[in-house]
């Protein structure tokens, strides 16, 4: 495969089988690659995506400075894509996110304003927009809200895996800003009839929800629930377990939401079975783990995984 | 047996602390209905005119309720409910 530059080689990833962990011939799941784009990320096509908007709507041109909430990905990608594009980026970050993707940030050139560890996303999301409102001449692109985010997927990623995979009955990934089930969503309900589009959604320690007071909770403005057939809610222990699973058995060495996306893949193959019903269940693996080795996921017990784990937003 | 229901901590002023406590009942709304009897005040933080609080997430066996039967969902011993506030991810 030949592209004109890194930007253009975005998506295009590939879909493989699981022979280990799908439960049998008639009940099968496939595992969509997205770790394999230019920054190691699914967050890619959202991020480009954005950007090449906010540039046809005229409100991106060179020298500008871009401004996002993001726990890691979504910024990575839009450091790369910003540096190319020569754009200055500011990513408002969680604290307790890894020190791997601040490297990683710093890297590409990107700057890092830190919000509170308590509340996770939900205050990264607060103090961006409050940096927003004070330099209007900054343009926060805000993959919550942003409908470039889901269309990408719907544009991209749900064709792929169409493509791929005709006889797709599940699709499942995990629910960030919720804009890759609602956009590949979509696009398999409009080509695929009775698909069950299913959410995997991380439950993290009480650190993250600690002080979320029940009144000023976040609901991406992009979540619509009527796309979803169902959403479960998986916790770390579960998440790491199919993580180490999916290394162990398939040799997929993927980030621990892409553990949280194959906990509930598996229950809907189990529930497959049960029902004595064909499935081809395509879930997401949205990053590889090497940003994740600092967290410890990876060694000694599962308990002390989780351990290390807690207070860490993982997804 | 009854129905294990896990609070989250900022809910925990109802519940004397407890991170999870057990009511039973044969829907979700029922369920509530106990919880409210043993701890005043719960039901109005997770239930507004009949329906869910909107930041409210509520799973039955790690379901959203939601998309199961909202307070309709019937619920068995053995069942666990987890209550948690939304929060953003991505």
């Amino acid at each position: 495969m030949r592209f004109d530059s890194l930007i253009d080689s975005v998506g295009r990833t590939p879909l493989v089988g699981l022979p280990r962990l799908s439960p049998s011939d008639e009940v099968r799941i496939w595992a969509k690659l997205e770790d394999r784009n230019p920054t190691g990320s699914i967050k890619d096509r959202p991020a480009l995506w954005m950007i090449e908007q906010a540039e046809k709507d005229g409100l991106l041109s060179p020298g500008c400075t871009i401004l996002e909430p993001t726990s890691g990905n979504t910024g990575i990608s839009l450091a790369m894509s910003a540096r190319l594009k020569g754009y200055r980026l500011i990513c408002v970050m969680p604290e307790n996110t890894s020190e791997e993707r601040r490297q990683l940030l710093r890297m590409w050139g990107a700057e890092i304003i830190s919000s509170p560890a308590a509340g996770g996303s939900n205050e990264a999301v607060r103090v961006a927009k409050g940096l927003a409102a004070e330099n209007p001449d900054w343009v926060m692109l805000y993959q919550y809200g942003n409908p470039a985010n889901w269309r990408s997927h719907y544009e991209s990623t749900g064709p792929e895996i169409l493509e791929d995979l005709p006889t797709i009955t599940h699709f499942v990934a995990g629910l960030g800003t919720t804009g890759t089930l609602m956009g590949v969503g979509r696009y398999l309900r409009e080509q695929v009839p009775g698909v069950q589009i299913v959410a995997a959604e991380p439950r993290y320690g009480e650190l993250v929800y600690g002080l979320r007071n029940v009144d000023e909770g976040f609901i991406p403005e992009l979540y619509d629930a009527s796309v979803l057939t169902t959403r479960f809610s998986v916790s770390s222990a579960d998440a790491l377990a199919r993580t180490r699973e999916l290394l162990g058995a398939e040799g997929i060495f993927a980030g621990i939401s892409t553990g949280c996306a194959l906990h509930a893949a598996l229950g809907m193959a189990r529930k497959a079975v049960q029902a004595e019903e064909r499935a081809d269940i395509v879930f997401i693996v949205a990053d590889g783990g090497w940003k994740y080795l600092s967290t410890g996921a990876y060694e000694g017990t599962l308990n002390e995984a989780e351990d290390r784990l807690e207070g860490q937003l993982w997804a | 047996m009854a129905i294990e229901v896990r609070i989250p901590t900022i809910l925990r002023t109802y519940t004397d602390g407890a991170k999870a406590v057990d009511a039973s009942g044969a829907t979700l709304d029922e369920l509530i209905g106990d919880l409210e009897a043993r701890h005043p005040g719960l039901r109005a933080r997770l239930v507004d005119e009949g329906k869910l609080r909107r930041f409210v997430n509520v799973y039955l066996n790690d379901e959203d309720v939601r998309f199961l039967g909202g307070l309709g969902t019937p619920v068995t011993d053995g069942d666990t409910v987890t209550v948690l506030p939304a929060v953003a991810g991505g």
